[in-house]
């Protein structure tokens, strides 16, 4: 059966609340302080908006529908999204359905999370049944040592070096450097990425991000409340899912968008040619390398070559993490699901500001989620256009 | 190559003692069967009932068919390392006194994706040996061990966590007279303990088999009577901070059933049995279980040998059945009690011993002390918890496994 369009519906009201290293607020006060700024933007009161969708890590022992009483919303369309890395583009796909179908007429889309000294550590003591089982247990690198499992096999399968991951998050911390919002504010060079101390081989401190405190929020709306209200907005042009691809893979060199790649380019009616710029999920250089893969932009095991030939930068002939990417901007739990999502929205709305690519009419948004045990499990994309695209 | 281990230094009794550190030990209730296999030695894993799939981590259901039937069997621990991590920053206490910390994803050839330790001696691309181990948590884990093994390879620093290796340590033996004690003290200075204290009860007995052991080197006798409190306070006092090992001997053997029996004879064997265990882990368990973090010769495993009649009735060795039922029930709860300390608690289930004058009328097949001697410090070198020795006890604790309550009727009702 052929997929129904996303017509009729768009994102707007792009929000990014600054985050910060540690924080004694909880994600409570992080979301709200996403969602008022939302709700401000669309000119909407708590009361007034009618769906509501949340994805954080550090709510416990409160879901959000605790989250509702808390904040005085009242919805008649409540979700929750766990993806992790893939939830910003997922909740925006449910909500986006749930709009066409009529069941709710705006969704505030937000995540967040808080970041307390040590409350890292119990986070991933508790993050997963397989995580606790099969992975803490030896050595407790966290996500570290899970991605450096997933880079050393993919550096002796495709030949790539640490100098090729190097190139995407030396590009990011450029771009970052014009966000003020960003938490690393030093330029890095690809001799200061490459002479960093290791965290645990072949991924070095560069590679990792830096755990903090923040949230992330947009509202999807009708596009015709969108123009009553004079909001700039976002269309969808396709979007994909995909949850535990490839179970007999031995080791994770692919990941879920390799199966529906096809789907996400026929849906959106071009190829990866006609995209003006790519948000990565960016947990580590080597997810985004495979991403560019995965999503098509080039062969599979040809993401170095790819890196070594294009600019990443703004101004660059391949914008990829245009506002620095969690790498630089920071990862806020659940918020870095939507980091990539959020700053697409400004792109193609043209509200970027001081990251702004020029003439930015299509971006592709990818996410990854969720090593439940060996792997990222989710795996998320859309290209979203602007009013003029 | 794995380099000897070295001499351990003079410890400084100005310096604080580490307090010890463990690994995490939450687990699902699914996971804890990793514990069952590796407290045995064996490597095994779920496999399902219905398609034969094997599963890996440990779950509810088949990841392949949705059955729910998914017993643990033993598996091919064959394997090939994928890729490689070596830990240089973790959040986790134990890890950070431990840095770098080497694992690896290893597919193993039966199917599944293991993330493992790695030994020392492998790296990505090598085919490997999977073993299951307990680590310092008491918690089953995975190591990724070579198919040929140099030299010390037990010495490597990762694999020695994991291990009750004499090398290098100091043990006491709390009954020099029982008989497998002299076996024992071979045995355990062939694998390269640096000292064996042999504990010896009523001194002024005089007995001809004493003189094997003066004169060897390394080895002390010692005053030590497990029916008496402050027998064993006044030896703790004086070498309990260098007792890294402690390996139960004392035994008190008087055949008879329960209907007929005196219970005088019952008392002092469980006074020897059952209290002088307790006695002994009373004495010597916190300041050994305070010492688990000592290095090379750190506080690391308390040894009980218990008769395989602890899992059986025995109407010929009632009361001493019974004594050694509830030797091996405290030894549980030792477990219970020393496993927030990493302390571990073996038990070597034995069956009758040769030349032994209380199993004098039982025919053959018994256990000779030289076997029970290599066994004991095998399990030391494994890890183990749960350790069988000779053909009745391996026979017996098989049986028990299976399904004790035919074992019972086994035993006490016929069945040819």
């Amino acid at each position: 059966m052929n997929r129904q369009s996303y017509e009729g519906v768009v994102l707007t009201a792009p929000v990014s609340v600054p985050y910060v290293r540690y924080t004694n607020e909880t994600a409570h006060w992080w979301i709200a302080k996403a969602l008022r700024e939302a709700l401000g933007k669309v000119q909407m009161t708590p009361r007034e908006i009618d769906g509501l969708s949340v994805s954080s890590f550090t709510l416990a022992p409160d879901t959000p529908v605790g989250l509702t009483q808390h904040l005085g919303i009242s919805p008649r369309w409540l979700d929750t999204v766990p993806m992790g890395g893939a939830c910003g583009v997922i909740a925006m796909r449910r909500a986006a359905r749930a709009i066409q179908a009529g069941d709710v007429d705006a969704v505030a889309c937000v995540s967040g999370d808080t970041n307390r000294i040590d409350s890292f550590r119990n986070l991933l003591s508790a993050f997963s049944r397989f995580a606790m089982d099969a992975t803490f247990p030896y050595g407790f690198g966290g996500p570290n040592a899970s991605f450096a499992l997933l880079q050393d096999a993919y550096m002796a399968e495709f030949g790539a070096t640490r100098m090729d991951f190097g190139r995407i998050a030396v590009a990011q911390r450029a771009n970052a450097l014009r966000n003020p919002q960003a938490v690393m504010k030093k330029p890095l060079s690809l001799d200061q990425y490459m002479d960093a101390r290791m965290i645990s081989d072949p991924i070095g401190l560069f590679d990792c991000v830096m755990p903090c405190a923040g949230a992330e929020a947009f509202v999807m709306m009708r596009e015709a409340a969108a123009i009553a209200k004079g909001l700039p907005f976002a269309r969808i042009a396709s979007t994909i899912e995909r949850t535990n691809a490839f179970p007999d893979d031995p080791i994770q060199l692919r990941g879920g968008w390799a199966v529906d790649i096809d789907d996400l380019w026929s849906m959106a009616g071009h190829g990866p040619e006609a995209i003006d710029l790519l948000q990565t999920y960016d947990d580590y250089p080597v997810i985004c390398m495979m991403q560019f893969e995965d999503l098509g932009f080039c062969a599979k095991g040809e993401g170095a070559e790819f890196v070594q030939k294009h600019d990443l930068t703004i101004g660059g002939d391949f914008p990829h993490n245009t506002s620095g990417g969690q790498l630089s901007v920071g990862q806020a739990g659940a918020a870095g699901g939507y980091l990539g999502l959020v700053e697409a929205i400004r792109q193609v709305t043209g509200t970027a500001s001081v990251t702004q690519v020029d003439a930015a009419r299509r971006a592709l948004v990818s996410g990854f989620g969720v090593i439940n045990y060996d792997r990222g499990l989710c795996s998320s994309a859309a290209i979203i256009t602007g009013a003029s695209a | 190559m794995t380099n000897a281990l070295p001499f351990p230094p003079k410890k400084d009794p100005q310096k604080r003692t580490l307090v010890p550190t463990l690994p995490p030990m939450a687990r699902s209730r699914a996971s804890l069967g990793l514990g069952v296999m590796a407290a045995q030695g064996r490597f095994g894993l779920q496999i399902c009932a219905a398609c034969a799939a094997v599963q890996y981590p440990p779950r509810d259901a088949c990841h392949k068919c949705l059955s729910d039937d998914l017993p643990w069997q033993d598996v091919d621990p064959s394997g090939t390392i994928l890729a490689e991590t070596t830990i240089r920053v973790s959040p986790e206490p134990y890890f950070r006194e431990r840095m770098p910390w080497r694992m690896g994803s290893v597919r193993l050839d039966a199917g599944p994706t293991l993330n493992c330790h790695l030994h020392g001696e492998v790296g990505r691309g090598d085919s490997v040996k999977m073993a299951l181990k307990l680590d310092k948590a008491g918690q089953g884990v995975l190591i990724a061990l070579p198919l040929k093994g140099s030299e010390h390879m037990q010495d490597d620093p990762t694999l020695r966590a994991m291990s009750c290796d004499p090398k290098r340590r100091r043990i006491l033996i709390s009954n020099a007279r029982a008989p497998m004690a002299l076996a024992l003290t071979h045995a355990l200075l062939n694998a390269g303990a640096s000292h064996v204290f042999l504990g010896e009860p009523e001194a002024w007995l005089s007995w001809p088999e004493r003189k094997a052991f003066e004169g060897m080197e390394n080895v002390s006798i010692l005053p030590l009577d497990v029916t008496d409190t402050s027998s064993i306070a006044k030896l703790s006092a004086e070498i309990g901070g260098k007792v890294d090992i402690l390996i139960n001997t004392a035994t008190y053997t008087r055949p008879g059933g329960i209907v007929d029996n005196d219970t005088s004879f019952a008392r002092e064997t469980f006074e020897v049995n059952t209290l002088g265990l307790m006695r002994l882990a009373q004495g010597f368990g916190p300041g050994m279980a305070a010492r688990v973090q000592d290095g090379i010769n750190s506080a690391v495993a308390f040894v009980n040998i218990l008769s395989v009649q602890a899992l059986m009735p025995d109407p010929s060795y009632g009361a001493f059945g019974a004594s050694q039922a509830a030797a091996r029930s405290i030894s549980q709860t030792m477990r219970a009690e020393f496993r927030g300390s990493g302390l571990r608690v073996m038990n070597l289930y034995i069956g009758p011993i040769e030349d032994d004058p209380w199993f004098q009328p039982l025919p053959p097949p018994k256990v000779t002390p030289n076997a029970i001697a290599r066994a004991c410090v095998q399990g030391l070198v494994d890890g183990l918890e749960e350790v069988t020795c000779g053909d009745i006890a391996r026979d017996v604790y098989a049986r028990w496994q299976t399904d004790a309550l035919l074992l019972e009727r086994e035993i006490t009702g016929g069945g040819s």
